[in-house]
């Protein structure tokens, strides 16, 4: 009994001091909270039926977008944590053990499970609209994708509080997390949670792929699509070709920890370059699947709200395709100074460079399309206009580090840090920001209230800029990324509390985001046309939030700019008058893809654990959900004619 | 689906009579095409195997090669089973083609039969290694090798119960345009794991046996 005692002290971490029995506490509380609300308003039945049995896309992207902004609640307040560790000389707030945990959950979070379900639950909400269809390829895949994520993501938290956090930072180089240095089951849970979510993602690359590529509205060619829509296709192309090599690089790692293999231990004939090659040939890619929509997003808020077609929009497509291209070769320059030699290091440094000249030609389309354009300042096109100087930043920096000499001067100093916080936090974040405020209106009805949205946007954007335009200094000076603590008299403090006082700015200005979500779900203007922008795209041609089946008549397209059109001529989004209705065949909702996900999640666990039953059990519950879809012939309806008039008539639209 | 209603896909283009059984919904072809692009990626997660393994190939750390550990007499046989089951599961397609699902069924049993043929002559081989302690914990190479082998291995058995998956459903259902295309969408599928093995015939044992 004494021994069982100890294990479960050690296993759920309580013998790791009053901040872990804190969040126990928290946790406990919330978990506690939500069930009793749910069952003291009745709520299970409607969770369950509207949410999370759901295939509809509109939903799933809600649910991803209210996933990310709690990671990015998560991830946030892990780098607050490390910008208070760091912001004087010789402190000791957090030991070197938690400050390593810390790094590698904000890492890992902010961009498998903050960005990518961000980007993701944007190509949901928008896409199918924008095209003129009723949902994706494969609304039931859409779900599994989703679950998956979020399994994922629970499973990757919960290391916090059952058996400890991985450590070896979000990129998981080996030899250091083998078995023989990082014991324990903290790496294993990283190297599952982002195989799950991994394998989600691929699926959500196909369906969007299939998705543009056969479920267009007819006369909507390739070159009539928005320009978000070309960004999601592009990138789910990236997403097919790159997630795997993701899938076999944590695979191999979890093979060498779980089963004892050799493939990157230093005995045994291992070679740790090969994950690191492997890591890069996904993850260089895997920066250009965050930041494509997210051009995609400026592309759409910046001719919305300049109210003018956006320009060069052909040169927005080939440089996309450019850079897709270009994204495949280049992923040594993360490690140029690991010796590949000056030939190969050459090569690398010039296609690095390379990239940046579509990037360069799309920032001037976005320039000529606000030029001469009746431009519009609201909060989505702040972030738009915004991420302009911040991502130029980032990426002249980016140019900087691509050669390869210099290189060998900033990598992975505070100068690294700095570039890819621009280009991630003024490229990424700022078009998630843009498409929040963007599409708030679509998904929930209400519009988010402006005055707050401008307070968000420059408090965010100043203390961006404090925190991180600093670190460029802090990385000429010498500083090294991943230092737990520093010394004085390097005159680093000084650069590193202002750099803190820049983090709790963007603190403050998130704080600000959830109050505006908050007021203006009880305050805010109500969307009772379906277009408050006066929008060019499909999606603005429906209700605010659109019907279940979105278009009661698919619409037929006409050009680019396709809902603008419409406008201009007057047409309306159901057809000429008088076109009869008909029974709209929908899939059904499906609890299996939620059940399915927790076999995973129960698989993950053994996988980490090394408890074997459990693996099996999981695995075996993943292959009868599976069996029982195939045997599944059932699992459609239709939409009566009668319910799809009253919904129309409602709408306006009869 | 008639053409009486609109779907999710958009309204529906009128059948071609010409088009293959498979693609006769539009539903249908989707799933098809959604396939080949997971197959894409499925190639990519092979081609990773394959460059880790052909990196991994001399760094034996002292234990046996690929020399001496690999079995021609086994390798042929697993090669020619498998070739000759995706000859079989051709024919299958062809009598679906046909509306002939007796034949089509019958055509399937001997795919998977030639499918566990391939499984229990690799199994033998892995546990034949094992038995003389030529682990995937003694050395680089053998990491590699077991794993892509055994992805492929594992591929293939999900692929057998698949297939076993469709056939009771054509024997329920027979051929509709649904199993049709579940029987198309494994046949592609099978055909896949005939082209990867043919490539770690050539790379892993093949080249194995020479170098
Ligand atoms: C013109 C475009 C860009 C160029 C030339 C560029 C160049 C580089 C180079 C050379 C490095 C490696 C530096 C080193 O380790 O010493 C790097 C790191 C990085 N870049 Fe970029 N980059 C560009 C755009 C982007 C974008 C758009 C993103 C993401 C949205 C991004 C995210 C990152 C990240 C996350 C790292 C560091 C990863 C790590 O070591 O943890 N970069 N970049
Ligand atoms: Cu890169």
């Amino acid at each position: 009994m004494n021994g069982f005692a100890n294990w479960a002290v050690h296993f759920f971490m309580l013998d790791e001091g009053p901040l872990i029995w804190l969040s126990d506490f928290l946790i406990g509380c919330a978990t506690i909270g939500i069930i009793v609300a749910l069952t003291y308003f009745k709520l299970w039945k409607w969770l369950w039926d509207n949410w999370l049995t759901t295939v509809d896309h509109k939903k799933i992207g809600i649910m991803y977008l209210i996933a990310a902004v709690l990671m990015l609640f998560r991830g946030g307040t892990d780098g607050l944590l490390m910008r208070a560790q760091l912001s004087w000389p010789n402190l000791h707030f957090l030991n070197a053990d938690h400050y390593d945990q810390i790094f590698t959950t904000h890492g890992t979070i902010m961009i498998l499970f903050m960005a990518m379900p961000a980007i993701i639950g944007f190509f949901n909400v928008a896409v199918p609209l924008q095209i003129g269809c009723r949902d994706v390829a494969f609304p039931y895949l859409n779900a599994i994708s989703f679950w998956l994520f979020f399994a994922a993501a629970l499973l990757f938290n919960l290391s916090f509080v059952v058996g400890g956090s991985p450590d070896g930072g979000w990129t998981s180089y080996p030899p250091y997390v083998e078995n023989v240095f990082d014991p324990g089951p903290g790496e294993n849970y990283f190297l599952v949670a982002l195989q799950i979510t991994g394998i989600g993602t691929i699926a959500t690359g196909v369906n969007f792929l299939i998705t543009i590529l056969r479920m267009r509205a007819p006369g909507m060619t390739m070159m009539r699509l928005p320009m978000f829509t070309w960004s999601v296709f592009i990138t789910s192309i990236i997403i097919v070709f790159a997630f795997p090599v993701l899938t076999v690089a944590l695979a191999l790692l979890l093979i060498d920890r779980d089963f004892g293999s050799h493939f990157f231990t230093v005995t045994g004939g291992g070679m740790p370059m090969q994950y690191i090659n492997l890591f890069w040939i996904w993850g260089h890619p895997e920066v250009y699947i965050v930041i494509l929509p997210a051009f995609g997003i400026f592309s759409e808020v910046v001719s919305t709200f300049s109210h003018k077609r956006l320009f060069g929009y052909s040169a927005m497509v080939v440089s996309m395709i450019a850079i897709a291209i270009l994204s495949f070769i280049v992923w040594v320059h993360h490690f140029f100074t690991m010796g590949a030699g000056p030939g190969v290091n050459s090569f690398f440094g010039v296609s690095t460079m390379a990239i940046a000249i579509p990037t360069g030609v799309k920032i001037f389309n976005w320039l000529f399309t606000m030029h001469k354009g009746r431009v519009e300042f609201t909060s989505a096109m702040l972030w738009a206009v915004g991420f302009i100087p911040n991502f130029l930043i980032g990426g002249l920096t980016g140019v900087m580090l691509a050669v390869p000499p210099a290189d060998y001067q900033y990598h992975n100093s505070y100068f690294l840090i700095a570039h890819f916080h621009y280009v991630l936090i003024g490229g990424t974040v700022f078009g998630v920001f843009a498409a929040i405020y963007y599409w708030w209106p679509k998904m929930f009805g209400v519009l988010l209230d402006e005055k707050l949205g401008r307070w968000h946007f420059w408090m965010f954007m100043i203390g961006f800029n404090i925190c991180f335009f600093p670190q460029f200094f802090l990385g000429f000076m010498g500083m090294q990324r991943r230092m737990y603590t520093y010394p004085a008299g390097y005159g680093w403090g000084i650069i590193n509390l202002i750099s803190t006082v820049g983090a709790v700015l963007m603190g403050v200005g998130f704080l600000i985001f959830v109050w505006n979500i908050l007021w203006s779900a009880r305050f805010g203007q109500r969307d009772t046309t379906g277009d408050p922008w006066d929008g060019r795209s499909l999606e603005w041609a429906t209700t605010s939030p659109a019907p279940e089946y979105n278009f009661a008549i698919i619409p037929t397209v006409k050009g680019r700019d396709a809902w603008w059109l419409m406008k201009k001529t007057g047409e309306s989004i159901n057809g000429p008058k008088g076109v009869p209705f008909r029974p709209i065949h929908m899939p059904n909702n499906s609890g299996r893809p939620i059940i399915m996900s927790l076999f995973f999640f129960i698989a993950g666990g053994g996988f980490i654990f090394q408890w074997w039953v459990l693996a099996i059990i999981g695995l075996l519950g993943v292959l009868v959900t599976m069996a029982q879809r195939s045997f599944e012939y059932h699992d459609h309806h239709y939409i009566p004619v009668e319910e799809i008039e009253k919904t129309e008539a409602a709408a306006g639209r009869l | 689906m008639s053409n009486a209603h609109t779907a999710i896909h958009g309204d529906h283009h009128p059948v071609d009579p010409s088009v293959p059984v498979e693609y006769h919904e539009e539903e249908n072809s989707l799933r098809i095409a959604g396939f080949w692009v997971f197959l894409g990626s499925d190639l990519v997660l092979f081609s990773c195997l394959f460059a880790t393994y052909v990196v991994m190939h001399g760094r034996v750390a002292g234990g046996p090669t690929s020399q001496q550990l690999f079995d021609v007499t086994g390798f042929t046989i697993e090669t020619i089973a498998l070739l000759f089951s995706s000859f079989t599961c051709g024919l299958a397609t062809y009598e679906m083609r046909r509306g002939n699902r007796n034949a089509m069924v019958t055509w399937l049993f001997i795919t998977v039969a030639l499918g566990l043929v391939f499984l229990g002559f690799e199994i033998d081989e892995f546990v034949h290694n094992v038995s003389i302690g030529a682990t995937m914990q003694r050395s680089g190479f053998l990491s590699a090798f077991f794993t892509l082998v055994g992805t492929h291995g594992c591929h293939v058995t999900m692929g057998t119960l698949w297939m076993l998956s469709v056939i009771i459903q054509l024997i329920r259902y027979g051929i509709t345009p649904i199993t049709a295309r579940k029987a198309f969408i494994v046949s592609i599928y099978w055909h896949f794991l005939d082209a990867v093995w043919i490539f770690i015939f050539t790379v892993v044992y093949l080249t194995g046996k020479v170098v």
